[in-house]
C-alpha cells in the first residue's frame, strides 16, 4: 500500500490513491477528527455502528457524485449552500429509506440520521475534493472515506459492545459471570473508547516513525 | 403538545441530557474552541443566541408545513434557516468586535454544520415542544452547551502548563477529559425527575 501512496504523491494521483486515502492514510475520523459526533453517539452496539455508517457511506458516495457533476454551473459565492441543500435533500432520502427498510435500526439511529446533514465529513470532502475533481474520482473518494468511516465506527461499536454488554451483535460472547463495563455503553464511554483508539493509533504511528529514522534501532 | 412545565425542559436540557455530554452533539467546536475561557464564554453566547433565532423558526415551519402537508422538507427548511442564522451571527460580530471574530475563526461560519444546533430543531419537532417550551428548550441547550466548553477550556488552560508525554497530547487527551466530565454530569441524573 505505502508504494501506491507514493506513486500518487509523486507523479498524477492513481484511482486507487483516490480510494485507500480514505481507508487509513487520511482517515476521516482517526487522522482528520471530523465527524466525531455520530462516531461517539451511535456506536454503542456494532449494529447500530454498521447502519449508521453504510447510511453515512450511501449519502457521501451520492453528495460528491452530484457535486462533482454540477461543480461548473454553480457560482462561488453560494456554493457551500447549494451542497448543503444537496446533502439535506439526500439525507431525506436515506432516512425515508431506512424507515422503509427496517423501523427498528430507525428507531435505534434516532435523530442522528437526519443529523448526517451536519457531519462535517460530507461537506468537507464537497468542499475540498468533489468541487475540484471529476465525478469519477469524486465517486472513488467518497467510497474510501465512506469506508474508512464505516471501519473506524465498527472499532468502536466492537469494543464497545463486546466489552459494555458482553456481546458482539447480539449474540452472548462470555456467560452468564461475566460482569458488564457498562459505562462502556453509556454516554461517557463512548469518550474513553475512543480516546483509547487515538492514544493506540499515535502510539503506532510514532513508533512506525521512530523506526524508520533510526534504522530499526528502536 | 407536550405539557411537561417550562424548568423541567431547561433543566433537562442544560443539566440532565447536557447536549455535548450526553447526546454528543457539536464536539467539533467544543474540542476545537475549548482552549481559552474567555474564547469559549463567547463561543457559547454565539451558539446560544443562534439556537433562540432557531428555535423561533422551527415552530413557525412545522406550523407551515403542517399547514401544506409536506413533511418531508423539514430537514431542508431547518438547515436553511440556521444557515442564513448564523450568516447574520457573523456579520453583527465582525461588525461590534473584529477581535472575536478573528479568535473564532473557522468556527463561526462552522456553526452552520454544528449538530446542536439542528438537533435542537429536531428534538424540539419531536416532542412536540410548543413556542415558550421552544425558547426554555434552546436556552437550556444552549447554556449547557456555554458550561460544557467553559469547563472543558478551564481544565485545558490548567494542563497547558503540565508536563505530558507528547503521546498523549492533543485530541486524544481532551477526549478522555470530556468522558470525565460526562461522568461527572451522570450525577444529575436524578435531578428534576
Amino acid at each position: 500500500m505505502s508504494t501506491l501512496v507514493q506513486i500518487g504523491k509523486s507523479g498524477e494521483p492513481t484511482a486507487t490513491d483516490d480510494f485507500l486515502k480514505g481507508l487509513w492514510r487520511d482517515n476521516p475520523v482517526l487522522v482528520q477528527v471530523l465527524g466525531t459526533c455520530p462516531t461517539l453517539a451511535v456506536t454503542n452496539t456494532a449494529r447500530n455502528a454498521i447502519a449508521m455508517g453504510l447510511a453515512t457511506l450511501v449519502v457521501l458516495v451520492a453528495s460528491n457524485a452530484l457535486i462533482a457533476s454540477i461543480r461548473k454551473i454553480v457560482p462561488k459565492q453560494v456554493r457551500i449552500a447549494s451542497y448543503i441543500l444537496v446533502i439535506a435533500s439526500l439525507v431525506t432520502i436515506v432516512d425515508y429509506g431506512i424507515q422503509a427498510i427496517s423501523l427498528e435500526v430507525h428507531k435505534a439511529l434516532g435523530a442522528f440520521i437526519a443529523l448526517i446533514v451536519v457531519n462535517c465529513i460530507i461537506l468537507g470532502r464537497a468542499e475540498a475534493f468533489a468541487s475540484k475533481n471529476t465525478v469519477v474520482r469524486s465517486l472513488l473518494d467518497g467510497l474510501g472515506m465512506g469506508f474508512g468511516f464505516c471501519i473506524t465506527l465498527l472499532l468502536l461499536g466492537v469494543v464497545r459492545e463486546v466489552l459494555g454488554s458482553g456481546a458482539l451483535f447480539g449474540v452472548e460472547l462470555f456467560g452468564p459471570r461475566f460482569q458488564d463495563w457498562v459505562i462502556l455503553v453509556l454516554p461517557s464511554g463512548g469518550f474513553f473508547t475512543f480516546a483509547a483508539w487515538l492514544l493506540f493509533f499515535n502510539w503506532w504511528k510514532q513508533r512506525r516513525a521512530a523506526r524508520a529514522a533510526g534504522g530499526g534501532a528502536r | 403538545m407536550s405539557d411537561q412545565p417550562l424548568w423541567t425542559v431547561f433543566l433537562n436540557a442544560s443539566l440532565i441530557n447536557n447536549f455535548v455530554l450526553a447526546y454528543f452533539l457539536g464536539i467539533c467546536p467544543f474540542l476545537g474552541v475549548s482552549n481559552k475561557i474567555g474564547t469559549a464564554v463567547r463561543m457559547g453566547a454565539a451558539v446560544t443566541f443562534v439556537m433562540l433565532i432557531t428555535s423561533v423558526f422551527v415552530t413557525g415551519i412545522n406550523w407551515l408545513l403542517a399547514a401544506i402537508d409536506a413533511p418531508y422538507l423539514a430537514l431542508i427548511s431547518f438547515i436553511a434557516v440556521i444557515a442564513s442564522a448564523v450568516q447574520l451571527v457573523e456579520m453583527f460580530i465582525k461588525k461590534t468586535s473584529p477581535a472575536l471574530f478573528r479568535a473564532l475563526g473557522i468556527f463561526l461560519p462552522l456553526i452552520t454544520t454544528n449538530c446542536a444546533i439542528l438537533a435542537l430543531a429536531l428534538f424540539q419537532t419531536n416532542r412536540g415542544y410548543g413556542f415558550v417550551q421552544g425558547i426554555a428548550f434552546a436556552l437550556g441547550g444552549g447554556i449547557g452547551f456555554t458550561l460544557a466548553l467553559v469547563l472543558m477550556a478551564g481544565v485545558r488552560e490548567r494542563l497547558e502548563l503540565l508536563d505530558m508525554p507528547q503521546v498523549v497530547r492533543g485530541t486524544a487527551l481532551a477526549l478522555a477529559l470530556a468522558g470525565i466530565l460526562s461522568v461527572a454530569f451522570m450525577g444529575f441524573a436524578g435531578l428534576g425527575g
